[in-house]
C-alpha cells in the first residue's frame, strides 16, 4: 500500500468514523477469536473513563474542556451530563497548576485521571508530572504513594505543524517512577488505561489523534467491566519468523501494512506492539529476536535517545545479541521539528514504504 | 517589636514562689490563662478581621514555647551537624520562623493538612516525626522519617505532605489536597506554605485561579522572611504585599513573629474555609536568621546589623517568653526548665544522628513503586541487576 494510500485512507476513517475494519482481521492476528466487534478507539476510551468513574467514587476526570464541551477530541463525550460537577471537571488553561493539583488529591487519597489536550501542553506540567508525581513515592521512603493517571494525545497528528507534533514516549520513559502505557488500538486503550486508573502509581497514558478516529477489531472478551491489560507486557500482533518488528502507538499504522506487503513477498516478520514503555517488556523482545535473529523499532520520535535507542542498548547488552544477525536499526521519526507542509510532514515519519525497504535491506531480499 | 498581648490578663504578677507551689503541686492562686490583645491585621478583601483579643492558657503556653524552643534547639543542631559535614547537601533552617509554623499547628484540627517547602524540618516535627526522627533523616540515616532517602526537604507525616524542593510546586499540590479533602466531604482545611521568592512563581497565581473557581479549602500561607536566596523581596516583587497578591482571594496580614496573633489567624482561616468561602491567602511577617541555606552566610545581601536587630527586638521565642512571665503565666524558673530539657532532648537525638546507621543498600532499589512491575531494576551495568522490594505503608493503595 503506498503512502498516498494510507493516507487516503486514514483521513476517511477519521472523517467517517466507518464500521469498516482499518486492518482486516487477516493482516491485524493469528489467535483464532471468534467473536471481535468494530469499535472506534475514542469510543472505547470513552467507555472505559465511564466505568471507571463508575466503578470507584475516588475517580474523577479534571482538564481543560472534559466538561461541558465534552472534551477537546470527545474523549469525555457524555460524562459531564452523565456524572455532573464533582466526577467531570473543566479547568481554566493552566496545565502546571491543574497537574499539580491533581496530584496533591491523588497524594491525598484520590484517584484522578488529568487529561492534558495534548501532551505538548504537559512540558508545561512536566515538573509535577516528574518531580511531585513520579519521585515523592521513593523520596517518603514508601509512605505516600500518587496514584494517578496523565492522559491524552501524544506524538503527531496532520498539520498542525512542530509544536503539535510530537513523541513524549522517550521523555516519560526515562523516568523511574512513572509507568508509561501507548495504547495503539481499542482494545488496548481500553485494558491499559484501566490498570493505569487502578495501579497505585502515576502513569502515563500517551493517545494520539488520528488513532482517536480510528476503528479496530475488538474482541468480546475485551469488553468485560474488568478488562485489563498488564502494564509492561507488550502483544506480538502478528507472529512471524524472519525478523522482528518491534513498534507502538502510531507508528505500529506504518507497520501493520508493511507487514501485510511484506507477507505476500514471502517475507514473514514479527510485529511487536509494546503497548508499555515503562516498564519495557523486552522478555518479549528477546525472546522474539532469538527466533528471528533480526530486529528493527519503528516510532515517531526523534532517533536521540528514543524507544528505539532504549531497545537497541538493551539488546546490545543482553544475550539477545549474540542471536542477531544484523545489526539493530531504528526507524524513527525524521531530525527535525516538524513541518506544516503536506509533502514534508508525511516524509518526516517512518512510512510502510521505508519499513518494507528496510527490513528487506536487512534480510538481503 | 514590643510584647503584645501584656494587657487585659487575670493576675497581672505571678511570683516565684507561687510558681513553685505551682511547680510542687500545692494550691494557689497563679494565672490559668490569660487575656492577650493579638497584633493588628492587615486585610484585603475581608470585612472582618481576627478577634482582637484572645485567651492563652498556660497549658498552651507551656506547649508552644516547648515547641517553639524545640525548633530553634533543633536547627541549631542541625547547623553544626552541616558545619561537621554530617548533613551533606541542602539544608535550610527555620531559626526566626518558628511562630509561624507553632501557630499555625496550635490551630489545626487532627483532619487538616499542611504542605510546605524545603524549609520543612519545624514541619515535620511538628506534625508527628520526632526530633530523632528529623535528625536523622537530615544526618541520611535509617531512623530519619524517610529512612534517609529524602533528607532535608522530603520529609512526611500523616497529614503533612512535604517538604518539597522545587519553589512553588508545594502550592498546587496543597491545593489538590485541599480539594480531595472537600472531594471526601470532610471540613479539613490544608495550610500550603510559601515563601516571598516563591509568591512570584506562574503557578502560584494558576492556584490561586482554581482555588477561588471552585472555593477549595486552602489557606495559602507566604512566609515572607524578606528574601529569596540573595534577593530581597523588593527587588523580586512587584507588589510586595503578598497578602494582596491573590487578587480576588482574600487575604490578611500578620505578624509572623508572634504566635498567638499567628494562631487567631489560622484558626480565623480555617472557619472561614470550612464555613465553604473559599480559599485565603495568609501573609505572615517573619525573618530568617541563617542564610538562606547552609552554603550562604547570609550577609552579602543584608547586614549583620539588621539580623541583630531582629534577634533582640522581635524574636518570636524571647517575645513569648516575655509575655507568658510577664503575665504570670510561666514562670522565670519552668522556661529554664523547659529550656533543659528540650536541650537534652535534641543533645540526646543529635548523637542518635551521628551513630545511627544508613540503610543498607538493599535498599536503594525499594519503594520505586507502591506496585513495582519490572523484573529486575537496572543497575549502574547490566552485570548486577537490583531486585525492588517494598517497605513503606504506602497511604493510598487500596
Ligand atoms: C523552581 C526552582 N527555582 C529555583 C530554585 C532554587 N531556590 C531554592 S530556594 C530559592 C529561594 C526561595 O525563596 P523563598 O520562596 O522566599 O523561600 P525562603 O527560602 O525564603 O524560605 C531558590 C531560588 C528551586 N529550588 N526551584
Ligand atoms: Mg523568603
Amino acid at each position: 500500500m503506498s503512502q498516498l494510500l494510507v493516507g487516503k485512507f486514514l483521513t476517511r476513517i477519521i472523517a467517517t468514523t466507518i464500521t469498516k475494519p482499518f486492518i482486516s482481521k487477516s493482516t491485524l492476528t493469528t489467535t483464532a477469536s471468534p467473536l471481535r466487534k468494530e469499535i472506534i478507539y475514542r469510543d472505547a476510551l470513552n467507555a472505559a473513563i465511564d466505568e471507571e468513574i463508575e466503578r470507584d467514587e475516588r475517580v474523577f476526570i479534571l482538564g481543560e474542556e472534559v466538561a461541558q464541551y465534552n472534551g477537546a477530541y470527545k474523549v469525555t463525550k457524555g460524562l459531564w451530563k452523565k456524572w455532573g460537577d464533582k466526577r467531570v471537571i473543566d479547568t481554566p488553561i493552566t496545565e502546571m497548576g491543574f497537574a499539580g493539583l491533581a496530584v496533591g488529591a491523588a497524594m491525598a487519597g484520590l484517584r484522578p485521571i488529568c487529561e492534558f489536550m495534548t501532551f505538548n501542553f504537559a512540558m508545561q506540567a512536566i515538573d509535577q508530572v516528574i518531580n511531585s508525581a513520579g519521585k515523592t513515592f521513593y523520596m517518603s521512603a514508601g509512605i505516600v504513594n500518587v496514584p494517578i493517571v496523565f492522559r491524552g494525545n501524544n506524538s503527531a497528528a496532520t498539520g498542525v505543524a512542530a509544536q503539535h507534533s510530537q513523541c513524549y514516549g522517550a521523555w516519560y520513559a526515562h523516568c523511574p517512577g512513572l509507568k508509561v502505557v501507548a495504547p495503539w488500538s481499542s482494545e488496548d486503550v481500553r485494558g491499559l488505561f484501566k490498570s493505569a486508573v487502578r495501579d497505585p502509581d502515576p502513569v502515563i497514558c500517551l493517545e494520539n489523534e488520528i488513532l482517536l478516529g480510528q476503528s479496530f477489531e475488538t474482541p468480546d472478551q475485551a469488553l468485560v467491566k474488568d478488562f485489563l491489560i498488564p502494564i509492561g507486557k507488550g502483544k506480538i500482533e502478528k507472529p512471524g519468523k524472519h525478523l522482528t518488528i518491534v513498534s507502538f502507538g502510531r507508528a505500529l499504522n506504518a507497520v501493520i501494512p508493511a507487514a501485510k506487503e511484506l507477507q505476500s513477498g514471502g517475507i514473514d516478520v514479527e510485529v511487536i506492539n509494546l503497548r508499555s514503555l515503562r516498564p519495557l517488556d523486552f522478555d518479549m523482545i528477546s525472546t522474539s529476536v532469538k527466533k528471528t535473529n533480526h530486529l528493527i523499532t519503528v516510532e515517531y520520535g526523534w532517533p536521540s535517545c528514543g524507544i528505539g535507542s532504549e531497545i537497541a542498548a538493551r539488546v546490545m547488552e543482553s544475550e539477545a545479541f549474540f542471536h542477531l544477525d544484523q545489526p539493530v536499526i531504528r526507524l524513527t521519526g525524521v531530525d527535525v521539528p516538524t513541518p506544516y507542509a503536506k509533502e514534508l510532514e508525511d516524509a518526516s515519519f517512518p512510512r510502510p514504504q521505508d519499513v518494507v525497504q528496510v527490513v528487506k535491506k536487512l534480510l538481503s531480499k | 517589636m514590643l510584647p503584645s498581648c501584656a494587657r487585659n490578663i487575670n493576675k497581672p504578677t505571678i511570683s516565684c514562689k507561687k510558681v513553685l507551689q505551682l511547680i510542687n503541686g500545692t494550691k494557689n492562686n497563679y494565672a490559668t490563662e490569660v487575656k492577650c490583645e493579638t497584633k493588628p491585621y492587615k486585610l484585603h478583601k475581608l470585612d472582618t478581621p481576627p478577634s482582637a483579643s484572645t485567651t492563652l492558657s498556660r497549658e498552651d503556653a507551656l506547649k508552644y514555647y516547648r515547641e517553639m524552643q524545640v525548633v530553634r534547639r533543633m536547627e541549631a543542631s542541625a547547623n553544626n551537624l552541616y558545619k561537621t559535614k554530617l548533613i551533606r547537601g541542602f539544608c535550610h533552617l527555620y531559626s526566626g520562623q518558628e511562630a509561624v509554623a507553632v501557630g499555625i499547628k496550635a490551630a489545626l484540627r487532627s483532619h487538616d493538612a499542611v504542605i510546605t517547602a524545603y524549609r520543612d524540618h519545624g514541619w515535620a516535627y511538628l506534625m508527628g516525626a520526632s526530633v530523632v526522627e528529623v535528625l536523622t533523616e537530615l544526618t541520611g540515616r535509617k531512623s530519619g522519617c524517610a529512612r534517609g532517602k529524602g533528607g532535608s526537604m522530603h520529609m512526611y507525616t500523616d497529614n503533612f505532605y512535604g517538604g518539597n524542593g522545587i519553589v512553588g510546586a508545594q502550592v498546587p499540590l496543597g491545593a489538590g489536597i485541599a480539594f480531595a479533602l472537600k472531594y471526601k466531604g470532610t471540613d479539613g482545611v490544608c495550610f500550603a506554605l510559601y515563601g516571598d521568592g516563591a509568591a512570584n512563581q506562574g503557578q502560584v497565581f494558576e492556584t490561586y485561579n482554581m482555588a477561588k473557581l471552585w472555593n477549595l479549602p486552602c489557606i495559602f500561607v507566604c512566609e515572607n522572611n524578606g528574601y529569596g536566596m540573595g534577593t530581597s523581596a523588593q527587588r523580586a516583587a512587584a507588589n510586595t504585599a503578598f497578602y494582596t497578591r491573590g487578587d480576588y482571594v482574600p487575604g490578611l496580614w500578620v505578624d509572623g513573629m508572634d504566635v498567638v496573633t499567628v494562631r487567631e489567624a489560622a484558626r480565623y482561616a480555617i472557619d472561614y474555609c470550612k464555613s465553604g468561602k473559599g480559599p485565603l491567602v495568609i501573609e505572615a511577617a517573619t525573618y530568617r536568621y541563617f542564610g538562606h541555606s547552609m552554603s550562604d552566610p547570609g550577609t552579602s545581601y543584608r547586614t549583620r546589623e539588621e539580623i541583630q536587630e531582629v534577634r533582640q527586638k522581635r524574636d518570636p521565642i524571647t517575645h513569648f517568653q516575655e509575655l507568658t512571665t510577664n503575665a504570670g503565666l510561666l514562670s522565670e524558673n519552668e522556661i529554664k526548665e523547659i529550656n533543659a530539657d528540650v536541650k537534652k532532648e535534641v543533645d540526646e537525638a543529635t548523637e542518635i544522628s551521628k551513630t545511627d546507621s544508613s540503610i543498607g543498600l538493599d535498599e536503594l532499589a525499594t519503594d520505586i513503586y507502591a506496585n513495582n512491575l519490572e523484573p529486575q531494576i537496572r543497575n549502574t551495568t547490566p552485570f548486577n541487576p537490583l531486585t525492588h522490594n517494598r517497605l513503606g505503608k504506602a497511604v493510598n493503595l487500596e
